[in-house]
């Protein structure tokens, strides 16, 4: 079994809304994949149909070699899911839900347990509404991570969750990592996708717009280089895959696609490099390439 | 107070609906009932005998209230005041804890909280609305009942009492709220509330002749009877509900202005730390949250079974020393044959409410869904029917443990009074159980809501109210005979009154097995929320 999750052209309506267009997904056993995108992109609506919860109207979705609306109940008892909305019974106590939980997915590792409620800092005996969101949250996480289940299905788990607590969800993470659970993690955090993922998706208006290691997407996009030359640097206007070109005498700052910046490198250096400095693209410029309406994704795309 | 009025419009507009109903039924049943008794009672010896025949009868008091004149005024006073004022009553409170609690509840609250409202706005806003729908009730009663030539100071009576007793418990409905966090327990609150005044109105009613009218008095909707419209009116019983108005209201606002948003009058006690054996599957968790509403409901609807059981009539002793009564009730069918006919009509009163129980029942898994707690339990390894299953199962078996128990109580009650314990528990269970298969059409009608079209779910209390209306009111109200016969509760037989018989039973049952069969199937295929 290579892939835990594999999803082709999946599309779900909701009325006349189209939440999902299309989407191709593979999530491989064993890895953290992230799953980003902008509000309201489809992630919630591609974990309900990986749950069962709802039905798709076309594509093909496999999770943990079954078939997600047929064979939800035994592939439950394979997964854990956390969602986005923790909402609590108002008369059960935290701890009776983490219990219960953990029982109807077919039992839970006290120890385990023990020591989670201990490292996220939570009273089990509070009930429903007297929880924080944060809280209520971590009850979610706890019911979870205390499984032995080979597949996690997070929807923003750390919403809510101060930064200590964040910092022991990563640790829970890594440990996951270790012990070969497959987690497939839904956020909005840069940081903790950038920390912990093996791989991201980034899924916009219901589709899938890039997909790989954080290094591969990377070098999908651009790199930014100043640069002071001996001669005039007006014909780097005409390199290939430039943009942005800024000239001031002697100096030049543009952004190169990453892919050819060997080639322009090359061309720079008969213009007698001088200095030379160069940043590759920050995660959040690469996340708000793809969050941002406006940004045409074609070009990039295109012009390799 | 800031916002109250922009949220007094959101409340309309949310509850045009809702409310809508709610009027319409309060409105036309008392004019239908007036012009029905118009033109079945045109004269006044008619009318006479029809009131000395309620008058003598402890049991026709105890279901319907007091009769203390025999004009048309009387009469619809008698007939339907006890009920919509029961109805209003019920109007009101839940009106109240769903524009407050609710919204706190959901989360909703705390939305408006960061606006330009004032912290009591949300209260005085749901306040207004429920009393001014009382009011405009009242409004519409008083020219309605003047307008059939009914006196004008007894339409005004009619009019002002159920606009009070709407106050009054839209006073009890804000109380409620500001204790619970759960807007369920709220709700439970408010119509135990209302519960209590009815049946201490029954006792008060009932006992008036050996003294025990005072009881009636403790009670909001005995208050009503007591302001006798149409028969010499009390104007200073209005101040009653003004003043217990004011002291709930204000009692509401002092906790209110106290409390946080979200949070109840007393904190939440801390649970468990770990869930008990009992919560290991779908029905583990059912019962926990069922377990609260089906003892409440039952020990409700047992006491009222109890009542109405103590109230059927020991009418031979004042048939001694009145022969015309007697040949009335010769007419009637016989002392058995009244009492028979008494104990079907009040079976099928507890059958109704026996039903609106069922509903909640099977809606508690609208209330899951809708609050996000479905998914969580779904996405583990409990399939589907086995969730659903978990709360319709106290659709179904709830009404059976409910009608059994109100039935051997008031069987039990009625047999110590007769000395016949024997022979009477088995009679009135077995009519109380023959209304089961029309209960479980109403679990049905709410379960293939739930599973077909979820956003509807509301439709099955329309449902109720239609049955309600049909049945305790469609003979009066001369409606046709095939609009009748859409309530299932037209088809149990009327035991011990009439013989059982088999068939419309079985057929009831087929259709609510179709019914509870399509919404399971349904709910298994369609998207959860
Ligand atoms: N039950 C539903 N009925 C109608 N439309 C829905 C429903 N659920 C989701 N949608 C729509 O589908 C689209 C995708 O929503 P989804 O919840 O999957 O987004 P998301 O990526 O999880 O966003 P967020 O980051 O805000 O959680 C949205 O346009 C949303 O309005
Ligand atoms: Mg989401």
């Amino acid at each position: 079994m290579s892939n835990a999750i594999s999803i082709s052209g999946l599309v779900k309506n909701f009325g006349h809304v189209r939440a999902l267009d299309g989407l191709d997904l593979a999530v491989a056993t064993g890895e953290i994949h992230g799953f980003l995108g902008p509000n309201g992109a489809g992630k919630t609506t591609t974990i309900r149909v990986l749950l069962g919860l709802i039905r798709h109207d076309a594509g093909s979705v496999a999770l943990l070699d079954g078939d997600p609306w047929t064979q939800a109940t035994e592939l439950h008892r394979r997964l854990a899911y956390v969602p986005g909305d923790v909402m609590l019974w108002p008369n059960l106590s935290g701890g009776e839900v983490i219990d219960l939980l953990g029982r109807l997915r077919g039992g839970l590792d006290t120890s385990k347990k023990d020591k989670l409620l201990e490292r996220f800092d939570l009273d089990p005996t509070k009930k429903g509404r007297t929880y924080s969101k944060g809280n209520r949250q971590k009850v979610a996480l706890v019911a979870a991570l205390a499984s032995n289940v080979e597949l996690l299905i997070l929807d923003e788990p750390t919403a809510g969750l101060d930064p200590l607590m964040e910092a022991e969800f990563r640790a829970c993470m890594e440990e996951d990592r270790s012990n070969g659970r497959t987690v497939f993690l839904a956020s909005h955090i840069l940081a903790e996708v950038e920390a912990l993922c093996d791989r991201v998706s980034i899924v916009r208006k219901g589709k899938i717009v890039e997909s790989g290691t954080l290094a591969e997407l990377r070098h999908l996009t651009r790199t930014t280089i100043s640069a002071e030359v001996t001669s005039n640097p007006g014909s780097v206007v005409g390199f290939n895959g430039v943009h942005d070109v800024r000239v001031h005498d002697h100096k030049v700052d543009f952004e190169v696609d990453s892919d050819r910046l060997d080639e322009v490198v090359r061309s720079l250096a008969p213009l007698g490099v001088r200095s030379l400095v160069s940043h590759p693209p920050t995660l959040e410029e690469l996340f708000l390439r793809h969050y941002q309406d406006d940004v045409d994704l074609g070009s990039s795309e295109t012009e390799t | 107070m800031v916002g109250t009025g922009s949220l007094v419009r959101l409340i309309l507009q949310r509850d045009r609906l809702r409310l809508a109903v709610w009027v319409i039924l309060l409105v036309a049943v008392p004019l239908g009932t007036t012009s029905a008794f118009i033109e079945l009672y045109p004269d006044a010896a008619s009318r006479e005998q029809l009131a000395a025949t309620v008058s003598s009868s402890p049991s026709l008091v105890a279901v319907l209230g007091p009769l203390y004149d025999s004009s048309i005024g009387g009469l619809v006073t008698w007939r339907v005041g006890v009920i919509a004022a029961f109805l209003i009553g019920l109007m009101a409170v839940l009106t109240v804890i769903r524009h407050t609690r609710e919204e706190e509840e959901t989360g909703r609250r705390e939305l408006l909280g960061a606006t330009v409202i004032g912290r009591h706005a949300p209260l005085a806003a749901a306040l207004i609305v429920a009393i001014g729908a009382g009011v405009l009730i009242g409004l519409i009663l008083t020219g309605g009942f003047i307008g059939m030539g009914l006196p004008s100071a007894g339409s005004l009576a009619f009019g002002l009492g159920l606009a009070g007793v709407t106050a009054t418990f839209a006073g009890l409905g804000a109380v409620s709220a500001q204790l619970t966090e759960a807007s369920s327990s709220a709700k439970s609150i408010g119509v135990a509330g209302l519960g209590i005044a009815y049946l201490l109105r029954i006792a008060g009613d009932v006992g008036e002749s050996s003294g025990a009218l005072w009881v009636s008095w403790l009670s909001p909707i005995g208050w009503f009877s007591q302001l006798r419209p149409f028969a010499g009116e009390q104007w200073w019983v209005p101040a009653l509900w003004g003043g217990l108005t004011l002291m709930l209201v204000g009692g509401a606002f002092a906790v209110s202005s106290r409390r946080d948003v979200g949070a109840g009058a007393f904190p939440p006690r801390p649970g468990p730390a770990e869930a008990g054996p009992g919560l290991r599957s779908a029905s583990g968790l059912g019962w926990r949250l069922q377990r609260g509403a089906l003892l409440g409901w039952g020990l409700g609807l047992g006491v009222l079974g109890m009542v109405y059981g103590g109230a059927a009539d020991s009418i031979g002793d004042m048939l001694e020393g009145s022969p015309q009564l007697a040949q009335i009730f010769e007419q009637m069918g016989g002392e058995q044959g009244l009492t028979d006919t008494y104990f079907s009509f009040v079976v099928g009163v507890i059958a109704l409410l026996a039903a609106a129980y069922a509903i909640r029942a099977v809606l508690r898994l609208r209330v899951e869904e809708e609050n996000l707690r479905a998914e969580p339990v779904l996405a583990t390894a409990t399939p589907r029917s086995r969730w659903a299953w978990s709360h319709l199962v106290y659709g179904l078996a709830g009404p059976v443990l409910i009608l059994a128990l109100a039935g051997v109580l008031g069987g039990l009650t009625y047999g110590l009074i007769s000395d016949d314990v024997t022979g009477q528990v088995p009679r009135v269970l077995a009519a109380a159980m023959v209304q089961l298969p029309a209960v479980w059409i109403l679990t049905g009608i709410a379960m293939a809501l739930y599973g077909l079209a979820p956003r509807h779910v509301g439709l099955s209390w329309g449902a109720l109210i239609a049955c309600l209306v049909l049945g305790q009111l469609g003979q009066i109200l001369q409606f046709p005979q095939w609009t009748l016969n859409l309530s299932p509760f037209t088809h149990v037989p009327n035991f011990p009154a009439q013989e059982i018989e088999m068939v419309p039973m079985v057929l009831l049952l087929l259709v609510a097995i179709a019914l509870t069969g399509a919404g399971l199937i349904g709910f298994r295929r369609r998207d959860i929320g």
